[in-house]
């Protein structure tokens, strides 16, 4: 498969009052062409700044990208001027973000806010992109797409602004989708739905997507490809199918022992002990060596590389190493 | 819609005839007399007698009110105890003039306070940022006399470029029209100045906060993730929402700005309402006071009422609301 986006060595710091920390730390991955790929891991673990970082939209102050590049089709968006890259964004490149409603202005319309990306990227006058703009509503299903056009935010449910959100990112036809926990502030009834949605439209555009989620379950269905984050770092990047029959980090496994089961009968679900570390006070070997029940020496004093473990599941973590 | 104007407007009503009932009874409250002037030796009590009498200012206060009022609701405003001419006739000269200050001294406060606050906010922490800041704050907390007495010192006397006084030069018989307005512009800079900069330097401060709290919003990273150039974010998307509250602002500043005309009228000898205002009260002019009291409480109810319409007009939250009710 072709690569679409290749990610290289990506580092995102933010300025606190202690000194910078680093929210993304040297962070590699490929995404192919038309591929589905998930992102997961806790709350901070920097899965939203990896998403932002790769549309250029940290806030600088304080965040700042240090290293790394970020390929889209071989061209590095980290190298291009800021008019050269607000092409890319919503055109190239869209996003849809966790939180609909605040993410919405509440001043304009719904279609309004539609319409305005069409018209910005393919300089259609107001009637054609209106046009295309209820069409997009259509598209996400939402029912009498001509009439909510001039609805408000404020008044639409929490699934139908999610769906004008999706309906603003799929505009102008983006290669790469990036869904950061786009179901997670939404009903449990309402969050497949939205999946579901993301799912056809994916096979309708032909477009590859990056879906960010803590909820390793809604991977499983979603995606062809797994990374799994944690404390700044990819510890595990693996095919759907390879990752949940042998998961080889400990981070990963216990991740999956978190998730609620019906078919196993237990008193309550495993938590991984101990809390994400301080990104001012990394631990010296690997980031997740103080909550880790497999922990060797080795863990404790030196950090490890990414070791394909065959097949291209790669893990970092010394028990993956290969026996020489 | 209809009937919450309907309803605003009853309420102005009473709210303006609280203002000047209240307004009357402190005026009489007050120690001091209109007749007091005539206490001159060449003029005979008996004369002061008279013209009390004549003026019903011999009759019980509450008697003297309900007169006041019952000639003042068929749009009477009576007859000035000092100039004894009618108060409408007074207010007609003096109006226009004021109007003419405080629009100017209103668009001042909006545009610069607005553009002041969204480029500072827009680029906080730098250099220009800084300095209006510093010159905010200083203008925001010199009293404006001073400040108006100090822009006198130097434009008028020491440079000599912008006149210190009135509404236009003295002898205007040789302008041509677009020199007469020339003149009236140059009379008017120093005086809308002190009103409205020395305001607006307190709204930029609002306007700066509300824009810096808006931009930190999640749909200001909607609009630029859509790829939108970094001045439609800040014109059209955050400006609209960091306007809400300034609104209100502006509503609220209008009387502040009319009782700065006040000050700054009586400073650069400008004939409208301010110096009127000041010259009645000191000398108990009954009739002028209410008179302009009223004008003035009617201007500030339109204010707040121009402010709160805007309000819904900028937030369709408000205007559904309104709609459910």
């Amino acid at each position: 498969m072709e690569n679409l986006l290749e990610v290289k060595g990506l580092r995102t710091e933010f300025m606190t009052e202690e000194g910078p920390a680093c929210a993304v730390d040297n962070v590699s991955f490929v995404i192919g062409k038309g591929e589905t790929v998930g992102l997961v891991g806790e709350s901070g673990c920097g899965k939203s700044v990896t998403a932002l970082s790769i549309m250029r939209l940290i806030s600088d102050p304080p965040g700042r990208i240090t290293a790394g590049s970020v390929l889209l089709d071989g061209r590095d968006l980290l190298a291009l001027s800021p008019k050269e890259m607000r092409g890319v964004r919503g055109n190239d490149i869209s996003i849809v973000f966790q939180e609909p409603l605040s993410s919405l202005n509440p001043v304009f319309t719904c279609g309004e806010q539609i319409r305005e990306a069409i018209s910005l990227h393919q300089g259609l006058g107001r009637k054609d992109s209106r046009a295309k703009a209820v069409e997009m509503l259509r598209l996400v299903r939402i029912p009498d797409p001509e009439k909510r056009y001039s609805d408000y935010p404020h008044q639409m449910s929490g699934g139908m602004r999610q769906r004008v959100m999706i309906a603003m990112a799929l505009s102008c036809q983006p290669r790469l989708l990036i869904a950061d926990e786009p179901s997670t502030a939404l009903d449990v009834s309402v969050q497949a739905q939205i999946m579901e949605l993301l799912l056809d439209l994916r096979e309708e555009m032909e477009m590859s997507v990056l879906l960010i989620t803590h909820d390793l379950s809604v991977v499983a269905q979603m995606v062809e490809r797994v990374m799994v984050m944690y404390a700044g770092v990819i510890v595990e990047d693996a095919s759907v199918s390879d990752l949940f029959s042998r998961p080889e980090h400990p981070y990963t496994e216990g991740l999956m022992a978190s998730i609620p089961r019906l078919d196993v009968d237990v008193e309550r679900l495993d938590v991984i002990p101990g809390r994400v570390p301080d990104p001012l006070r990394m631990p010296a070997g690997c980031r997740f060596s103080d909550r880790c029940p497999k922990r060797i020496d080795r863990c404790l004093l030196e950090e490890p590389p990414m070791f394909d473990t065959g097949g291209g599941h790669l893990a970092r973590c010394w028990l993956s190493a290969p026996t020489p | 819609m209809v009937g919450y104007f309907i309803r605003r407007f009853l309420q102005s009503l009473l709210l303006i005839w609280i203002v000047l009932t209240i307004t009357f009874f402190l005026m009489h409250l007050a120690p001091g007399d209109p007749m007091a002037r005539y206490d001159h030796p060449d003029i005979s009590p008996e004369t002061v007698r008279m013209m009390r009498e004549q003026l019903g200012l011999d009759r019980p206060v509450l008697e003297q009110y309900f007169r006041w009022a019952g000639s003042f609701v068929t749009g009477d405003f009576g007859t000035s105890l000092r100039y004894n001419r009618p108060v409408g006739e007074l207010l007609k000269v003096a109006i226009p003039n004021t109007l003419r200050l405080t629009v100017a001294s209103l668009f001042l406060y909006m545009v610069i306070g607005i553009m002041l606050g969204m480029v500072s906010a827009a680029r906080r922490y730098s250099v220009f940022d800084r300095m209006t800041t510093v010159i905010s704050l200083f203008l925001y907390s010199v009293p404006s006399f001073w400040l108006a007495l100090m822009l006198i010192l130097f434009f008028s006397l020491k440079l000599g470029v912008l006149p210190s006084s009135h509404i236009q030069s003295l002898d205007v018989s040789g302008l041509s029209g677009l020199q007469l307005f020339a003149d009236r512009i140059s009379h008017l800079i120093l005086p809308a100045f002190v009103l409205g900069v020395a305001s607006a330097a307190g709204l930029a401060r609002y306007m700066r906060g509300s824009m810096i709290d808006v931009l930190k919003e999640d749909y200001i990273r909607t609009a630029r993730a859509k790829g939108l150039p970094e001045g439609r974010v800040l014109m059209k998307h955050a400006f609209r929402n960091a306007a809400i509250p300034i609104v209100t602002i502006m509503g609220l500043s209008l009387p502040f700005l009319l009782g700065g005309a006040v000050i700054v009228e009586k400073i650069f000898s400008w004939p409208g309402m301010g110096g009127l205002m000041v010259d009645a009260i000191y000398t108990r002019d009954y009739p002028v006071v209410l008179a302009i009291n009223f004008v003035v409480a009617v201007m500030v109810i339109l204010g707040n009422l121009l402010a709160d319409t805007g309000y819904a007009l900028l937030d369709p939250r408000i205007r559904s609301g309104r709609r459910g009710r």
